[in-house]
């Protein structure tokens, strides 16, 4: 698709629609931010006078993924898997318990806080709620221009052409610099928090649901304009979001997590159109799908049983089975580890297979060195083919094949 | 289709043949220091026992408000109410507030969107469920207490007779949704109003729950009314549509027939700026331009005309000057819009449902 093939329907258009290609993560990219076996836990304190520490909410528990400069990673799942508290660790707003975040090869997982300001300019982040994440006192001007101040980026005097600039960039009347958050709509606000994430022209934006608040016609307005953004600046996204259509759509490359842990992650095919996981299996199908009109009544789906366990207290294993409906003995006794089943697939589970063609036998066992109920084989040994290392390898696992190798 | 289709509910007797719930011309206004906001502003519709009606807009296009006139919840308020709301015959808003509280959870009764505020913190939910019954049967505690807890039993509450006594705090999202859906049918309701029940639920969960209305539903053989800004759960859920903007219904039909052959600009703005899990990724979301408009002071016309992209294919500036009427369209009797476009389903094959669906189009011809 070129710029001028498109360039002619663009005046009866709405919107100004720039040629529109799948957003594609650029090929030859450089990793631009890698997290390794990333952990947050929340201590849970007791009640009483001395409170002591009686457990860990396991929030974040060993993710590793990579986003790559001017790509866009996506992180679906439920509340209470750790997608949230991720991003928040991606941009310092928490310490992490353990990990490693190496943002342009340096690690910033315990740059302590007084040091964390250069770090800042780099990568912002897009709040979820537009009306309690702009401080009703302060007008639109000085919400976007204070990043500049603080940071000198500007003299003073240019503060405000500057700010005016970002306006006219997310969609806004630039003279509207003076008024307040509260006389502008939700999708307009959302707006306002995209601009002050842009001023100072950051590599990584962390956006956490930025659309969930907003009514569905205002959605798209703003998913629109942040794609103009990054293929405008170049930025890099990690797009956090639980509605798994706007993720594919924004996303090339998905993870799927659940209470703390990656289940699945690849890319936007892989995921969407060859799960391995049943938990993504699962998610997909409980979408409801506007095509089922032509139907009518519901589509076929996989049932999941009950609620997300407690991350206090999570499952022995594979934190899914409790409701996995093809959980066997392995699955309570050992973690399936995130292996490499394509060019840019991995998937956590002893089982994994094409929705009804799970295998019967755990493929995991061989290299965990365990029999097929998860006891200790003592005539195996783990293999060495298994890393939490973020990326993809070159050899992966083929699951037809059920052997490592090459493409 | 049924009798819940036909062209603006005239005014009948009540009788048998009548739908359950008939809503007819209604009108909420509120005063206000800056004027009249016009919540809801002449709206029709029906809903039959059995069937289910979907009702989709925007924040602000009355969807919320004119269920709430259902339940009588603008009783002695300052709100402006008029035209007719009959359930079963009866015209709720004639009624008096002491006639409308015996009314209120027997017939009718609301699920609320956050179950967390709509259920009391200091009563276990056991307390509340027995109470809802109490209001309306004459029965002792231990009674009420053994249908609270055969309903939280119905409703998928694992351990129910301990379950009875937690506190809403105690239960998970889905846990605490699935409990007031058991306290909205304790009493065996003809109409159940449902208002997003599951927008604030996890997609595995809002699965379950929406599984759970549509068994019991069919097991009461209630009258439903999903008030909802998602179309897939309309598409999945409903008979009958209803698209709502600024106030007004814009669009009432079938559910297969407002999703398969829209024809009102709206609704295809609606259907245009969702993705969905399986469509084309390299398709730009088309957003409707502007935002939902005032209802202090909606605009002339047609209030959808300032964001409507297709209105210099009306003649003149009928548009803006003249309120279309909600009336059947070109394709049946029973799918009414409210729009001055002459060929509606012509435009939308040919510039909307390529934009939207281009698999669909050869399907379609």
């Amino acid at each position: 698709m070129s710029t001028t093939e498109n360039g002619d329907q663009v005046a009866t258009r709405p919107e100004p629609v720039a040629a529109h290609a799948a957003s594609e993560n650029p090929e030859d990219a450089r990793t631009l931010l890698s997290v390794e076996n990333l952990k947050m836990y929340f201590p849970v304190k007791s009640s009483g006078l001395i409170h002591r520490k009686v457990g860990d909410v396991q929030a974040v528990d060993g993710v590793s993924f990579e986003v790559k400069a001017g790509g866009s990673l996506g992180l679906v799942g439920e509340s209470g898997c750790g997608k949230s508290t991720t991003g928040r660790l991606i941009t310092r707003l928490y310490e992490p318990t353990a990990g490693h975040i190496r943002f342009e090869g340096e690690d910033i997982a315990s740059v302590p806080e007084r040091k964390l300001k250069p770090l800042r300019r780099e990568i912002q982040m897009i709040f979820q709620d537009p009306y309690t994440s702009l401080n009703p006192r302060h007008t639109v001007g000085s919400i976007i221009g204070t990043p500049l101040r603080i940071h000198n980026v500007v003299p003073e005097k240019q503060v405000l052409p500057r700010v005016k600039e970002l306006l006219e960039i997310v969609g806004l009347n630039p003279e509207h610099y003076n008024r307040f958050p509260n006389e502008f709509s939700g999708g307009q606000r959302q707006r306002i928090g995209i601009a002050r994430a842009l001023t100072l022209n950051p590599k990584l934006l962390v956006a956490d649901e930025p659309v969930s608040a907003l009514d569905v016609s205002i959605q798209a307005q703003v998913i629109n304009l942040l794609q103009d953004i990054q293929r405008e600046f170049g930025v890099a996204f990690l797009f956090i979001a639980h509605d798994l259509a706007i993720v594919r759509h924004f996303c090339p490359e998905v993870a799927v997590m659940y209470l703390g842990k990656i289940v699945e992650i690849g890319d936007r095919d892989s995921i969407y159109n060859q799960p391995r996981h049943p938990y993504t299996q699962a998610l997909l199908s409980a979408v409801p799908d506007v095509k089922q009109a032509a139907v009518g009544g519901r589509r076929e789906r996989i049932q999941l049983e009950g609620d997300v366990p407690s991350p206090i207290n999570p499952p022995s294993g594979c934190r899914f089975r409790t409701r996995c409906p093809i959980a066997q003995d392995i699955c309570a006794r050992l973690e399936p580890p995130l292996l490499q089943i394509g060019k840019k697939h991995k998937v956590a589970c002893h089982f994994p297979g094409a929705l009804g063609q799970h295998p019967n036998e755990p493929l995991t066992a061989g290299m965990l060195g365990v029999d097929h109920q998860g006891n200790p084989d003592p005539g195996a040994s783990p293999s060495p083919d298994l890393t939490d290392k973020p990326g993809y390898d070159d050899t992966w696992f083929d699951l037809d094949t059920r052997t490592f190798g090459r493409a | 289709m049924s009798a819940t289709t036909q062209s603006g509910p005239a005014p009948r007797q009540a009788g048998t043949s009548e739908p359950l719930l008939v809503v007819e011309d209604l009108k909420v206004h509120f005063p206000t220091s800056d004027g009249v906001v016009k919540a809801v502003d002449g709206l029709s519709y029906s809903v039959e026992r059995g069937k289910t009606l979907g009702i989709v807009g925007e924040s602000g296009s009355g969807k919320s408000v004119s269920s709430s006139a259902i339940m009588g919840l603008f009783h002695g308020s300052n709100a402006q109410l008029g035209g007719q709301i009959r359930v079963d015959g009866t015209d709720v808003l004639q009624l008096s507030e002491k006639e409308m509280r015996g009314l209120r959870g027997r017939e009718v009764s609301m699920i609320f969107q956050d179950p967390l505020s709509a259920l009391h913190p200091y009563y276990t939910v056991g307390a509340q469920i027995v109470e809802a019954y109490r209001v309306h049967h004459d029965v002792s505690k231990k009674v009420a207490r053994k249908r609270a807890i055969e309903m939280l039993d119905r409703v998928g509450i694992p351990q129910p007779d301990q379950r009875v006594d937690s506190y809403p705090h105690q239960f998970s999202g889905g846990m605490r949704q699935r409990a007031m859906i058991a306290m909205g049918l304790v009493n065996d309701p003809s109409l159940l109003i449902a208002d997003e029940p599951t927008t604030a639920l996890d997609v595995t969960v809002q699965a379950q729950i929406l599984d759970l209305l549509q068994d019991l539903q069919r097991e009461f053989n209630s009258a439903v009314i999903i008030i909802t800004h998602d179309l897939g759960v309309v598409a999945e859920m409903t008979d009958d549509t209803l698209v709502m903007y600024a106030g007004r219904g814009v669009e009432y039909g079938p559910t297969k027939e407002i999703l398969t052959h829209p024809e009102m600009p709206y609704t295809w703005g609606l259907l245009s700026s969702v993705p969905d899990v399986v469509g084309d990724t390299s398709a730009k979301l088309i957003p409707i331009p502007g935002n939902p408009p005032s209802l202090l002071n909606a605009p002339s016309g047609c209030a959808f005309h300032p964001r409507c992209t297709h209105r210099d294919k009306v003649p003149g500036d009928l548009c803006t000057t003249t309120l279309p009427e909600l009336v059947p369209g070109n394709r049946s009797m029973g799918h009414l819009k409210r729009c001055h476009l002459a060929d509606p389903e012509a435009i939308y094959q040919t510039e909307i449902l390529p934009e939207i669906a281009p698999d669909l189009v050869d399907e379609e011809r």
